[in-house]
């Protein structure tokens, strides 16, 4: 088996898997969570990855965001940047203001002060939170929380978006707030997103491409383009389609397990 | 379609901000820096008067003769008139400098020991539990061997408190390191800090409260290893508080005894208020203060 990391071989792939595994354990213990799964990103391209527990969403991500090692296969990320990543919990810094949070990846890049303060302060305007620098995280609301952290992860400067449920933790208005705001963002800085979610209707209001991932192990056994216009509302017909073709493939892959 | 994003995007801005002001409205909660002080106060005074009255009794009863058990006017004066004279602050500034010289070397050592046992499977296998075992031995217990290693000087109390305030303060940055979420490890990963940079940008930082939490345990431990130390090293030319305290009981001197006591009391109290200090300051930074159970 190999695992290595390298970038992808064309220019139109943002993030490149190919045929990655990944095994926990040893012997008889070892579990597989993810078989095979071979997967293009293209630069500017909104993916959601769909499946029900256990199909190993989460360590998908892990894997691509280098945070742990495929045991098999190939990852590409383009021009072998890192990519930021973005999980259910803000994971903001409790000790930190707004501000520093936000700018802690910029003084890991060794930017200048100048240079630093301009920067947090553009991007806590695009998340609208301009006036909220000086507040600490426990000041602010969980919505709000999470666009700290999503400006945090912008400070990275990387095309390459994943997210890990970012908005499961939210109530439905807060959440349909920040879809705007991430399909905004999305579009202005021309990112390439791979985000994992349990909940269809919300890969279909935010997708490019909807994936499906079995589960035990993770394989991909579906996936569909959604090619409703933008701007898209959750509650719209063509998006209920979407959701409804989806979630019935995800039943009958759910249903496979109880028998 | 180019209007319809437009409209779309000033309707979301009105909505978010409108959003985040009802969600964080009524957060913040001002209380007048007088109304606290005094609440926090009044406890303390009522406290305090209660035990004054409460010894006050035991005198009146009976239940000892004066000559050992004096009443608090008599102990009150004989702190002023003690207040006046040399003796209590030159013995107050010799107490305080063994306190300060033997705390910051434990300061040192436990730091260094604790982050070393964090670090290493292989020390923390090997030493890990030791360091448990040395805080749980009294400290009077050391003595003996501190006083055939060094005999009847300043270096065995110093040995003694050392050895009482490290483990505690290296406990406290093992405990400190270990439970910090791994989520924030796996965020300030992604955010670009390896090797050195974790520890200075997520582990340090989140171990703070738990390492305040060593040092204050680790003072009160090297308080309590001096003051045992004077005890019983009494004999060197400088009359420390420990020292004070020996002779006034050899002088049956009870009021001098009781004052003297008191002044140990309240210096252990004002330490004990500073580190407080911190730890709430810390608490309330992370928002992790109850406002309402202040």
């Amino acid at each position: 088996m190999t695992s290595t990391t390298t970038a992808p071989q064309s220019a139109t792939t943002a993030v490149a898997l190919s045929g990655v595994t990944k095994v926990y354990g040893r012997g008889s213990n070892a579990v597989l969570a993810l078989d095979g799964v071979s997967l293009d990103v293209a630069p500017g391209e909104f993916v959601c990855l769909v499946g029900a527990s256990g199909c190993g969403k989460s360590t998908l991500l892990n894997l691509v965001a280098g945070l742990d090692r495929p045991s098999g296969g190939q990852i590409g990320i383009a021009g072998g940047a890192n990519p930021g990543l973005m999980f259910q919990e803000p994971a903001l810094f409790p000790w930190l203001t707004v501000d520093a949070n936000v700018e802690v990846p910029l003084k890991l890049r060794g930017l200048p002060r100048a240079a630093r303060r301009e920067r947090v302060a553009e991007l806590l305007r695009t998340v609208h939170l301009a006036e909220f620098g000086r507040k600490r995280p426990h000041e602010l609301s969980g919505g709000m929380r999470q666009r700290v952290a999503l400006a945090r992860t912008l400070a990275l400067d990387t095309p390459v978006l994943l997210m890990d449920e970012p908005f499961g933790a939210l109530d439905a208005m807060t959440r349909d707030i920040l879809h705007d705001e991430l399909e905004r963002i999305w579009s202005e800085r021309q990112l390439s997103v791979l985000f994992v979610t349990h909940n269809v209707r919300e890969a279909a209001r935010l997708a490019d491409r909807i994936i499906l991932l079995s589960s035990r192990p993770g394989r991909i056994i579906y996936s569909t383009e959604v090619d409703i216009p933008r701007p898209r509302r959750i509650d719209s017909p063509e998006v209920a389609a979407i959701a409804a073709e989806v979630t019935e493939r995800l039943r009958t892959e759910v249903g496979r397990h109880g028998q | 379609m180019a209007s319809d994003t437009l409209t779309s995007t000033a309707r979301s801005d009105a909505e978010i901000s409108g959003l985040d002001a009802l969600e964080i409205a009524g957060r913040e909660k001002e209380v007048s820096r007088g109304t606290r002080f005094w609440a926090a106060t009044w406890p303390k005074l009522a406290a305090l008067a209660i035990v004054i009255a409460a010894w006050q009794l035991v005198v009146l009863s009976g239940w000892k003769p004066p000559y050992s058990l004096p009443g608090p006017l008599v102990v009150g004066r004989e702190l002023v008139t003690q207040a006046q004279g040399p003796q209590l602050w030159e013995g107050l500034v010799t107490t305080l400098r063994r306190a300060a010289v033997g705390y910051v070397f434990s300061v040192a050592v436990g730091l260094l020991l604790g982050l070393a046992v964090a670090r290493s499977k292989v020390l923390r296998a090997a030493i890990g539990s030791m360091i448990t075992a040395l805080q749980t031995m009294p400290s009077i217990a050391w003595f003996p061997l501190a006083i055939l290693l060094f005999e009847l000087s300043e270096k065995a109390i110093f040995f003694v408190v050392v050895l009482g305030a490290a483990p505690s303060i290296a406990n406290g940055v093992i405990s400190g390191v270990d439970y910090v979420p791994p989520l924030l490890l796996r965020a300030g990963r992604n955010l670009g800090a390896r090797g050195l940079n974790l520890y200075r940008y997520v582990i340090a930082p989140a171990a703070l409260p738990a390492i305040i939490a060593g040092l204050k345990q680790g003072w009160a431990f090297s308080w309590r290893s001096l003051m045992a130390g004077e005890l019983i090293v009494v004999g060197i030319s400088q009359t420390s508080l420990g020292a004070q305290l020996t002779y006034s009981r050899e002088l049956s001197d009870a009021p001098w005894l009781l004052s003297t006591m008191i002044v140990i009391l309240v210096l252990g109290l004002v330490v004990d208020a500073a580190f407080g200090a911190a730890d709430k300051a810390i608490r309330r930074r992370w928002g992790v203060l109850d406002q309402a159970g202040q």
